[in-house]
């Protein structure tokens, strides 16, 4: 059994250093400590400076998302026994510009997340006395899978396509519109197929794959990328085929 | 995509890695998804030979004799081995991502991938069996 | 609807040719490339050959044998390029390149094909 393990973390603070460097911390080993528990450690006892986000450290919040030993992971849910006997890389989320030592600048994320309109969209509300839209256990179901998304950009960092363009709108803000798509209560997907089915939209996408297998929460934007080609494809051949069937 | 960063525009100091030209060398799963991709070359390497082919057959026996011959080289069996394998691999990962673009709901309850990808493989043997068939000439 | 975009046809036709591809490229190969050359199993002598290739129904399997695939090829290469070589400024080119040479071999097939004897 090891008493301490060491992080090589990543530090980037813009007034001195232009481009990143790693420091070398030793911290105990503990076999119930995660990632973020190792830095708050840092934080508290070795060096205050440290920047990193976190909040809720139980896989909900998504904000304590990192690249440890390369891999994106939500540190707050990544054992420091899984990577024994060290050193953990620990980065910031690859393909962002980094702000300052762990946390990422996500404005584009944000705006992107906003232009797919990921939320109910109605093409006439109805009046509050005639009570909520109901849905089944079925319809539900439907869309369950992509709406668990936390937003922890993990999937970004997992994706060439978005690593090399950063104009594709990338894995989650693309299963969150599939995700209001499918649900039987909206009708906004037509309002959402025009931005959707541009190159930079759901056809960028090559199925690498990479951010199904990062997500932590299960979301699968890969099919649901996929999916909504198949389903754009039909459209387009439908269209095609019966212009006066289009609105 | 509109670029509106808003406060953050002015922002001169963010770092950003450039991505390596050879990203896909560095991980082994981004390098398994360009072998994926790179299937396709061989996949059009086989129209080709299966164009000559039929060149070949439409010129008379001799010019088929000729192709033969080529197809007996070293270096037509080690491009052709090659080509197999890399089919094969377009082959499996195809159908092991079909389930994913494709997914099916009997009674509200999403099929398991394999229930999917399964009937693909049947088909496969079955298709194959059919062709092999023809060609050897049943 | 805004600008037009023919990705959901080059799509179709990559899938279908993914399709096409997967079921029947293997076996095929195998058999042409491998088994008959390596005399594995008998090959079908020339006449034989001509009897199925003549048959209107396997000129038209051919024919989608090789057309789709082919944009198989030139949608897969098309992103390979563009991402493993990072090459995306060259798009007209690279486009020109794929899908052109997937259209000049589907009328090649065609020509081929319309002309056995």
């Amino acid at each position: 059994m090891i008493d301490t393990i060491t992080l090589e973390v990543a530090r980037y603070r813009p007034e001195q250093e232009t481009e990143p460097t790693f420091e070398r911390f030793e911290v105990p080993f503990n076999k119930d400590w995660v990632v973020l528990d190792a830095l708050n450690y840092i934080k508290d006892r070795l060096d205050g400076s440290l920047s990193y986000r976190w909040s809720c450290r139980m896989g909900v919040c998504g904000s304590c998302g990192m690249m440890v030993n390369g891999e994106p992971k939500l540190t707050c849910a990544t054992f420091l026994s899984k990577y024994v006997p060290g050193p953990i890389r620990v980065e910031p989320l690859r393909y962002f510009p980094v702000v300052r030592d762990l946390a990422v600048e996500m404005t584009d994320f944000m705006d992107k997340l906003k232009s797919v309109k990921p939320w109910i969209i109605r093409q006439e509300e109805r009046p509050l006395s005639e009570g909520e839209y109901l849905q089944t256990p079925v319809q539900l179901d439907n869309y369950k899978q992509f709406s668990m998304c936390i937003n922890c950009m993990i999937c970004y960092a997992a994706c060439p396509v978005y690593g090399l363009d950063h104009h594709f709108i990338g894995p989650a803000a693309l299963a969150l519109a599939q995700r209001y798509n499918m649900d039987s209560r909206d009708q906004g997907t037509d309002e959402r197929l025009d931005l959707l089915s541009q190159h930079e939209g759901i056809w960028g996408c090559t199925f690498v794959g990479e951010c199904t297998k990062a997500c932590p929460k299960n979301v699968d934007p890969a099919g649901a990328i996929q999916q909504y080609k198949l389903k754009a494809a039909t459209e387009w051949f439908k269209s095609f085929l019966m212009p006066w069937g289009r609105k | 995509m509109k670029e509106t960063h808003n406060y953050t525009l002015y922002h001169p100091k963010w770092y950003r890695e450039r991505v390596s030209t050879y990203w896909w060398a560095r991980q082994w799963s981004y390098f398994r998804f360009i072998l994926r991709e790179l299937s396709s070359i061989f996949v059009a390497y086989f129209v080709v030979l299966i164009l000559f082919l039929l060149h070949a057959l439409s010129q008379g026996p001799e010019s088929y004799a000729a192709i033969q011959e080529w197809l007996r080289t070293p270096f037509a069996i080690t491009l052709n081995f090659i080509s197999l394998l890399f089919t094969l691999f377009h082959t499996i990962t195809w159908f092991n991502l079909t389930p994913r673009a494709m997914p099916v709901r009997i009674g509200g309850k999403r099929l398991p991938d394999w229930m999917i990808a399964a009937p693909n493989y049947v088909a496969w043997v079955v298709i194959s069996a059919i062709v092999a068939w023809f060609v050897i000439g049943g | 609807m805004g600008k037009r975009s023919n990705e959901p046809l080059v799509w179709s036709l990559f899938s279908s040719g993914g399709v096409i591809a997967a079921f029947m490229i293997p076996i095929l190969l195998f058999l042409f490339g491998l088994a008959f050359p390596l005399g594995w199993i008998e090959a079908p002598g020339y006449e034989q050959i001509m009897t199925l290739v003549r048959h209107p129904l396997t000129r038209l399997v051919l024919f989608g044998l090789c057309s789709l695939p082919l944009f198989h090829w030139a949608h897969r290469f098309r992103f390979t390029l563009y991402d493993g070589l990072q090459i995306k400024h060259l798009n007209e080119l690279i486009t020109v390149f794929c899908y052109g040479g997937a259209v000049v071999g589907t009328l090649l097939a065609g020509y081929i094909l319309w002309n056995i004897p």
